[in-house]
This record gives C-alpha cells, structure tokens and sequence, in this order.
C-alpha cells in the first residue's frame, strides 16, 4: 500500500448506536489498518475482537498520552499540567499505582455499596415523580447518582457536583476548544489541590483521606499523585455511567417485550446490563495505545513510535466472538466484550458500574412502569462529538 | 481439574468474582484469592470462562 492511497479513518458514529460501515469493512478486509488517525498522523485501527485484546494486554504497546505518537483525538492535544494519570502508565510503574485503589473497587466493597446506591436512586426517582413532567432523565437520573455516588466514595462534598458534571462534560467534548480545556482542567486540578490539602490536614472516612493514610505508611505523600488520582477517578466516574444510563433505558423502553422479561424475572438485569455494555461500547476513545517498538502482528508490522486506535465498538459485534451480533440480546450471557477495555488498565469502576446499571434500571422501571420517552425519538441528540458516547438530553414522561 | 492464579498478574478486575464467586474471592487490597483450588465439576464451565475473560491472564487451569 503506498503512502497517499493510506484512508483517513472517520470516527464518530453514523447510525444511533453500531459501528460506521466503514469500520465493519476494515474488520472484514484489514482488522490491523494503517489509517490517518484523527490526529493527521498514520497510524493503525484495529478492529477485530482478538486483536483489540492482544494489543490491549501486550507491553510492548504504551498507554502514555505524552509519547508523542500517542493517537489522541484532537490534533494538537495540550500539555496536561497533571502528573501521568494511572491510565497513561506503563509497566512497571503501572500495577503499584493501580494497586493502591483496587481495594476500593472490589465486587465485595461494591456490593456493600449497593443499599446506599439504591437509596440515592430511590430520592432520585421520588423526585422525578413530584416534580413536572416531562423531566430531561439525563439531569433528573443519569447524571446525578453516579456523580453522587463517587463525589461519596472520594469524599468529595456533593454541594460541588454541578462544577465536576460540566467541567468533565467539557473533558470529554471533541468540540472544546483547546483554551476551554485548558481552562478547565486548571479550574478542576486547583480545586482537588485544595481538596487533598484539607484531607491531608482533616482525614475523613472515605477513598482519597485511605490514599493519603497508605502513602504515608509507604513513605511519604505525593501531592501531584493524589491531585492526578483524585482528577482521574471524578472524570471516570461520571461521564461513562451516566450516558449508559440514559441510553440503557432508551434502549429498553425500544423493545418493550425485553422490559417485560427483565420484570418478570430481575435475576436477568445483570446480565442485560452486560449486553448493554457490548451494545454500546461508549468509551472506545479511550483504547489508544503506542507501539513501543516494532510489532509484528498477524503480518503486519507496526513500528515503533506509531499509534494505535483500537475500536472497540466494531470488536464488540465481531461475529467470530458473538452470534448474531448486532443483536441485543440480554440472554447472551457474554461477559467477555471489550466496553471496559482488556488488560492491565480494564476499567477500575467496572464494578461500581454494574451495580449503578442494574439498580437504576430494577428500579426505574418497577417505581415509574409507564415510563416513556417524551419526544419522538428521532429529534433525540447524541453525542457523536465526545470521546464518550451517549444522549444529551432525554425528555420523558408516564 | 485444578485452577491456578498468579497475584503478580492480577489487576483486581473482579471478572473472576462475578463468574465463580465459590471459587474466586479478592482481599482487602483487591488481589485474587483461590478459595477452591479444584472446583467440582459444575463449575468448570463457569472456570473456563474465568480464564477466558481475566484481563491480566492471571487463571488458569491443569486438566
């Protein structure tokens, strides 16, 4: 292939929800593509179920966001004035950072979680039902209790929630300007530099204060770790959950006879929420990596220094892996898609979303049954412009 | 069949605990734990999956 004959690979979403045509193509012809990135540079898309997970949990590829090959959405990303975040880490400096927060995330500590997180979907949902309708679900439920839930985890007061839900949506936004992004993580990093001076000073029962605690017993406190840690763990914690929220309940209230199962028998949410996630697979953006040296991979070699975009959504309705997979079908039973990613980095809070997923949608459901979308449905808005896919707005009512 | 961790390569996921939770527990610190080092032949299907969706390829199995 010369140089100039070298596609430029689109990115956002062209049909609500799958894959753009182009990329199913890619997996079909060239799972492993050279492609001009979104960035301008070449580099390569890979779109096959198994060799998105080789790549994701193979060393020889790089997370770090500051190697200048990195595939980053925008052109000219800004020099973050952060400290490398836990997901921009390689090993070996990567599973000791990663091994300080695991704890707070594990299935046991989740679902200890689970009555406090059914509560704040329970005051959220009496809300909705005394106040006007229709009500936009997206501020009334979907962004509110995952922000509410790791605003407690941190130990971050909830009263400054509103300042994290826009400043992450902004993160997030591929149509923000690079001043604004700048701006905005300036304003979120001098507000968590203030937050971890004063757990430093009063600790509290919560995540970043135990952070603070084991640092201390390791050797000493790193401030900019912290800031980094608390910043990385706030802007996880809200965008992703909430967008699948909003497009789980969208989904569901489309196939009312699926609704209807997951009624009769609450055993299936859980693994209804895993098919959503495969469904949808709203955080691909996030599946950059760099070749830290050259690869040879199923005959294609990739250099070193060279990004690579694995895309995640086209691997998650690879028919090799998943039958039918265009299909949602929440009887699949099939936990092994790609929407936390795969390897070392897999999703932290994936279990804290499940649990959100799956309370939010047991109980939005049985406490509001003629729930329906107030708008029709084709005037909805989606996200094809953000890194993290999902509905702007979601008018409903019942 | 007999089932084999490695701590090293284990990132704290949780998929194993949601697969087989009689047989994968995490500690404190989120690292995996063995609490059935031969499983009984139900769970088998459910240990092929564990192996299968770890994402450090810290599982496996001696047939």
């Amino acid at each position: 292939m010369t140089a100039d004959a070298v596609p430029t690979l689109p990115i956002s979403r062209t049909c609500p929800y799958g894959p753009r045509p182009e990329h199913r193509q890619l997996r079909e012809e060239a799972p492993i593509a050279k492609v001009i990135l979104p960035n301008g540079r070449t580099g390569w898309a890979v779109t096959s179920h198994k060799h998105i997970r080789a790549i994701l949990s193979d060393p020889r590829f790089s997370s770090s966001r500051r190697n200048p090959g990195f595939p980053t959405a925008r052109p000219n990303a800004p020099p973050s004035a952060l400290k490398p975040l836990m997901l921009e880490l390689d090993a070996p400096d990567h599973g000791p950072v990663r091994r300080t927060v695991i704890g707070e995330f594990t299935v046991q500590r989740m679902n200890a979680l689970g009555p406090r997180i059914q509560e704040i979907v329970d005051q959220h949902i009496d809300a909705m039902l005394a106040g006007p309708r229709p009500v936009d679900l997206v501020q009334a439920l979907s962004l509110p209790v995952p922000s509410l839930v790791i605003c407690e985890m941190l130990g971050v007061p909830y009263a400054d929630h509103d300042f994290f839900q826009t400043r992450s949506s902004t993160l997030v936004s591929y149509k923000t300007t690079q001043e604004e992004l700048t701006h905005a993580l300036g304003e979120l990093t001098s507000y968590l530099g203030k937050l971890v001076a004063a757990k430093m000073e009063n600790p509290t029962d919560d995540l970043l204060s135990r952070l603070i605690q084991k640092q201390r017993e390791n050797g000493g406190v790193d401030f900019g770790d912290l800031v980094g840690m608390a910043f990385l763990l706030l802007i996880a914690g809200h965008e992703t959950t909430a967008n699948m929220i909003s497009l789980s309940t969208l989904m569901l209230l489309q196939h009312p006879e699926k609704l209807e199962a997951l009624r009769q028998d609450p055993s299936k949410t859980l693994g209804a929420v895993e098919e959503l996630l495969r469904y949808f697979t709203i955080a691909e953006s996030a599946l950059g990596r760099v070749a830290r040296e050259d690869v040879e991979l199923d005959g294609v070699t990739i250099r070193a220094g060279e990004g690579v975009l694995m895309l995640a959504n086209t691997g998650n309705r690879d028919p090799e892996v998943f039958e039918n997979a265009d299909a949602l079908n929440i009887d699949r039973g099939a936990r092994n898609h790609l929407a936390f990613g795969f390897g070392q980095h897999q999703c932290l809070g994936q279990n804290l979303a499940r649990m959100e997923l799956q309370i939010v949608i047991d109980t939005l459901f049985k406490r509001i049954p003629g729930l329906r979308p107030a708008v029709p449905l084709e005037t909805l808005s989606f996200k094809e412009d953000a890194s993290v896919y999902g509905i702007r707005e979601f008018p409903v009512t019942w | 069949m007999k089932v084999l961790v490695d701590e090293e390569k284990c990132c704290g996921a949780g998929q194993c605990v949601l697969v087989a939770p009689k047989v994968f527990g995490q500690r404190d610190d989120g690292i995996v734990i063995l609490l059935d080092k031969e499983p009984p032949e139900e769970l088998h299907g459910a240990m092929r999956e564990a192996v299968s969706v770890c994402p450090g390829y810290a599982i496996w199995l001696e047939e």
